[in-house]
Order: C-alpha cells, then structure tokens, then sequence
C-alpha cells in the first residue's frame, strides 16, 4: 500500500468538500478499498472515512410508497429489514446471496455499486495488459481466459462483467441512485448508473470526484419478485450469470414486467424488449416466455470460451420470472 | 477536516482497554491484533477477506479483521478468540468443536469459533442447510466442514435431524 493521511468525517458538507481534491477516497466497509489498496489499483494521497456520517444508514418509508436505503447501511441490514424482506424480495435475496456474511456486516450498500469488476488480469498483483489498469495497456482477456466474461455490450478494450449482485436487483426495480456533491447532488437510474466500455474504457461508472451516493430510492413495493444466481458452487461465489425479475399480475396474466440479468455485461443489462413481449403473458405458459426471453439475445454476441452463457442467461431469467410469480403478493 | 499519516487510537479489547500511538493508517485491524497486540489467534489466511480466518467479532458483529483499517475502529469494542472463553470455562461452542472434532489443522479454528459464536446469536441456525450458509465466510482447507456443521448444531441446542 501506499502511504495515505486519513480522516473521519463528521458531516456531509465537509465529506463533499474534501472529497472534491483529486487524489481522495471515500472509505465505507472498506472491504473493495482495501483490496485496491493492496493490488495497487487504487492509490489514493487522502482517505476520507465516512463511516460514521449521521443519518446515512437509515432505512425509511417513503411518503407516496416506496423506500429509502441510506447509503450507508451494511448488506445484512438491508437484506434483513422486515419491509425490503417483504416488499422488494428480489433485493434481500440477491444480497443475501453476495459475498459472506462477515463481510455482509461490513459492506454497504452503495460501497457495493462501486465495486469493480473480477476480471482475473485486472486483479492481477503483477501489472498485465488491462485496458481498465491502465487504458493504452490492452486487452489480456480478449483473446485469454475468458470463459467468465461479458456477452452484452462489450468492446475489444474490455469484455469484462460487473459483478454486483444488488445492482442486478435495484436494475430490475428501476431504483434511483441519489448522490450529493459540491456541485449539486442528482438522482441516477440504477439501470444507467454503471458505463460499458463503448467511449472511456477505464470508467466504471457516471460518478464524478468526491461525489457521494447518499441514498438508494425505490420504487412502489415489488412483492412478486426474485433474484437467481447461478455459480460454479452452491454459496459465497461470484455469479456466472444472475437473473432479477419483477412481476406485476392480474391472476396470472403478467401485467408489466422489470428484468436484468447480472455478469454479463459492464452494466446490469436490462431485458426491455422482453419486457415488452411479456406484457400480457400467461405465466405458465413457457413456451411464451422463452419466446419473449429470445427477443433480448438478438444482440448478445460470445467470446470465443463464453458461449455457454448465452443458453445459461435465458434459463435464468426464466426461472427468475417463475420464481418471482409464485411469491405471495 | 483533519488528515494525519500517524493516529492515536483507543480500543477494547476482550474487555481491556487500549491506547495506541503513532499508529500508521494503512494497519488493519488484523495486523494490528497480531503485531502490536501480540493476539495471534486470529489468523491470517487470505488477507483479501476470503477465507474468514480472522474473523472477529467488532461491537458484537462478526465481521473480517483483515478488511478494517485499525484506525477506523477508534472507540469499539473487539472481541477475539482469546476473549470468548469466560475464565477457565470454554465458551459452548469451543467445547463443541473439540467434541464434535470440529478441526484438523486448526488453522481455520479461530475464525470459525468467532464465527459460529456470532450466527447462533443471529438466529441462522434454523437447519443444517442454513448453518451451512451462513457458515460458508469461513473455509477450512483441512474440509472438515461436516463436523463443523455438527459442532454449531450441537452448540446451538438442537438434536440431530
Ligand atoms: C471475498 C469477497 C466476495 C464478494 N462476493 C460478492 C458477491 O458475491 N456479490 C456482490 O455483489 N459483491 C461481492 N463482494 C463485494 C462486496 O459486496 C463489496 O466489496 C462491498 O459491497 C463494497 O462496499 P464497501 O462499503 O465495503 O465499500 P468500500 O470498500 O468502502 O468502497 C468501495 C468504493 O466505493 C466508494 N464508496 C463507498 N461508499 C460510497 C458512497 N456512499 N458514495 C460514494 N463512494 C462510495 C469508495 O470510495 C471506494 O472507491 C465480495 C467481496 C469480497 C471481498
Ligand atoms: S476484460 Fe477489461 S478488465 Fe479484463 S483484462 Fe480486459 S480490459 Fe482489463
Ligand atoms: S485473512 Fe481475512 S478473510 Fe482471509
Ligand atoms: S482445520 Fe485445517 S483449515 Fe480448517
């Protein structure tokens, strides 16, 4: 690591202000941080612990229905809270299967958008060719091991995935991002918060220095929905691919229908035009589902070991909308 | 806001309070318990929060050691492997792991302890199955999962099912 000063913050205004220096970091469960620290991809002059920030890990009932998360409340607090259980099952689900729960206990939930991606060389302790570590530098898995890499919206500067679990469920809930920074604070759709790697390979995400994510809004309870994760063993893995669905019904006529896959993609990649397709869908009818499903891998394209994925993302999101119609509403 | 490349931090440890200078903000919490400290039950496995094997318990939350930097955790209370017997009286689930030969090595031993102390506290001991998942922070090289599995069960008061 090298070296830092570090200070804790007591309020926002001052969080903002300091943050806004090139060079400083924000640290929350610190359990990406420090592992950026330690890898070198990240090297951060100043770390502003915002750990104890009052009132930023609180969890509320909005006035016209929905949810407020602050930013600040770790996973298994979310996951565990008796209206994100009961309302928005696909959240707490998709959280209580992301990392362990030791570190459930430290990690929050807008620390958890902000993680970056798996890719073996991007993670690498020796610097090897990674557009992402250091743009110019190339590509090491576009023609290495890349059995586990993206099949939506990637480009030869970076096939990587994003591997958030609760960002693939806060996409399918059409959730809203808010943040604060000495600019002005503004409120970003979960779906278009993360970037692919069409225009600045090296960014992640739309996020501007020392801005902070404040909070994470939902939307009208979603009590018909669900996240499946499917991994090389059965706990405590990444995702090869994961699905989120959430369903409105009437009986069992699919009304309107949020879906997004996670790890195939830079972004949690949202199903629209099978969204479309599944309005109006008999739920038990599979065969229209798959249908409706197929319109969305028109433009999913395989590296060369990924394939699989392809086959592996349309089941899940089929049983993702299974799953999510059999939850009581 | 204040930055500073060297801090003061006051801590309790196993119910012992502590006062440490000069302290540079890249330690973690695990390094700290082991090399200032000299608390060198709670392993260092992984150090990139994978293998549980520094599990601690930090204001009665299970939590990594080795993914905290020890400055920020100015005025808690920690509890280590060292700290969860009461006197010559092993805690129930240490007796259960030597009845239950929860371990080969041992290296795994510590965090596993911790961590099994904490999930019976929160309730996840409804099965084995859950046991199992809320247990998988933990790995044991040695795979000594089943007696594991067994040793939490027994600790957590259930028969066998
Ligand atoms: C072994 C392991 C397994 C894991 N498995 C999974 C998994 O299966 N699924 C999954 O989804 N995740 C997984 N994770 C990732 C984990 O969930 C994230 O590391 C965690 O959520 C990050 O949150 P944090 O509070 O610790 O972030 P930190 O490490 O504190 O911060 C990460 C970054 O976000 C910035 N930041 C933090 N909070 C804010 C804020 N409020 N506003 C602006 N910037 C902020 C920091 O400056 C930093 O750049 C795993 C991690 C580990 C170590
Ligand atoms: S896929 Fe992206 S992160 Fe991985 S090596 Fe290529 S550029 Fe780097
Ligand atoms: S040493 Fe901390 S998790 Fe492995
Ligand atoms: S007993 Fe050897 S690692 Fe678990």
């Amino acid at each position: 690591m090298t070296p830092f000063v570090y200070a804790r913050a007591d309020s926002l205004g001052e969080t903002i202000a300091a943050g806004a220096a090139p060079d400083s970091a924000f640290l929350a469960g610190g359990t990406e941080l420090l592992n950026w620290l330690r890898l070198g991809i990240a090297g951060p002059a100043r770390i502003i612990d915002i750990s104890r920030l009052d009132g930023l890990d609180q969890i509320e009932a909005l006035p016209g229905g929905g949810l407020r998360i602050g930013a600040l409340t770790h996973l298994n607090d979310v996951a565990q809270h008796e209206l994100v259980m009961r309302d928005y099952p696909v959240l707490s689900q998709a959280i209580l299967n992301a990392a362990s729960p030791q570190l459930r206990n430290l990690a929050t939930i807008g620390g958890n958008l902000l993680q970056k991606t798996r890719c073996a060389y991007f993670r690498a302790e020796e610097q090897l060719p990674c557009n992402k570590r250091r743009l110019g530098s190339g590509c090491s898995a576009l023609h290495g091991i890349n059995d586990n890499h993206a099949i939506f919206g990637w480009t030869e500067d970076c096939i990587a995935t994003q591997p958030s679990d609760p960002a693939v469920a806060l996409a399918a809930l059409d959730a809203v991002i808010v943040t604060a920074h000495r600019s002005g604070g503004r409120r970003i759709p979960a779906a278009e918060f993360h970037l692919l790697p069409d225009t600045r390979p090296e960014a992640d995400n739309v996020l501007q220095q020392g801005e902070l994510i404040t909070a994470i809004e939902l939307p009208a309870p979603a009590p018909r929905s669900a996240y499946l994760k499917v991994r090389e063993r059965e706990s405590y893995e990444y995702a090869i691919v994961s699905a989120a669905a959430v369903l409105e019904m009437d009986g069992r006529t699919i009304r309107r229908a949020g879906l997004a896959l996670g790890s195939v993609a830079l972004r949690p990649w949202r199903l629209s035009a099978a969204e479309e397709r599944l309005a109006g869908a008999d739920v038990g009818d599979r065969e229209a589902l798959s249908t409706a499903i197929e319109q969305s891998f028109a433009e999913a394209r395989p590296l060369l070991q990924n394939a699989y994925k392809i086959e592996l993302a349309k089941t899940a999101a089929l049983r993702a909308i299974e799953r999510a119609a059999r939850m009581p509403s | 806001m204040d930055f500073h490349d060297r801090h003061l931090l006051r801590l309790r440890v196993n119910g012992e309070d502590h006062s440490l200078s000069d302290l540079d903000p890249r330690v973690t919490l695990l390094d700290l318990l082991r090399e200032r400290l000299h608390l060198t039950g709670t392993k260092k496995g992984c150090n990139f929060g994978e293998c549980g094997a520094c599990t601690v318990h930090l204001d009665g939350r299970r939590v990594n050691a080795c993914m905290i930097l020890a400055v920020s955790a100015e005025g808690r209370e920690v509890t280590t492997i060292e700290g969860l017997a009461d006197g010559d009286a092993l805690h129930p689930v240490q007796q259960a792991f030597i009845d239950h030969d929860g371990f080969q090595c041992g290296f795994c031993t510590p965090g596993q302890v911790m961590s099994a102390a904490a999930l019976i506290e929160e309730g996840h001991t409804g099965s084995d199955a859950e046991i199992r998942e809320w247990m998988s922070g933990n790995l044991c090289r040695c795979s000594a999962y089943p007696q594991i599995v067994e040793a939490v069960r027994a600790a957590a008061g259930r028969a066998s099912q």
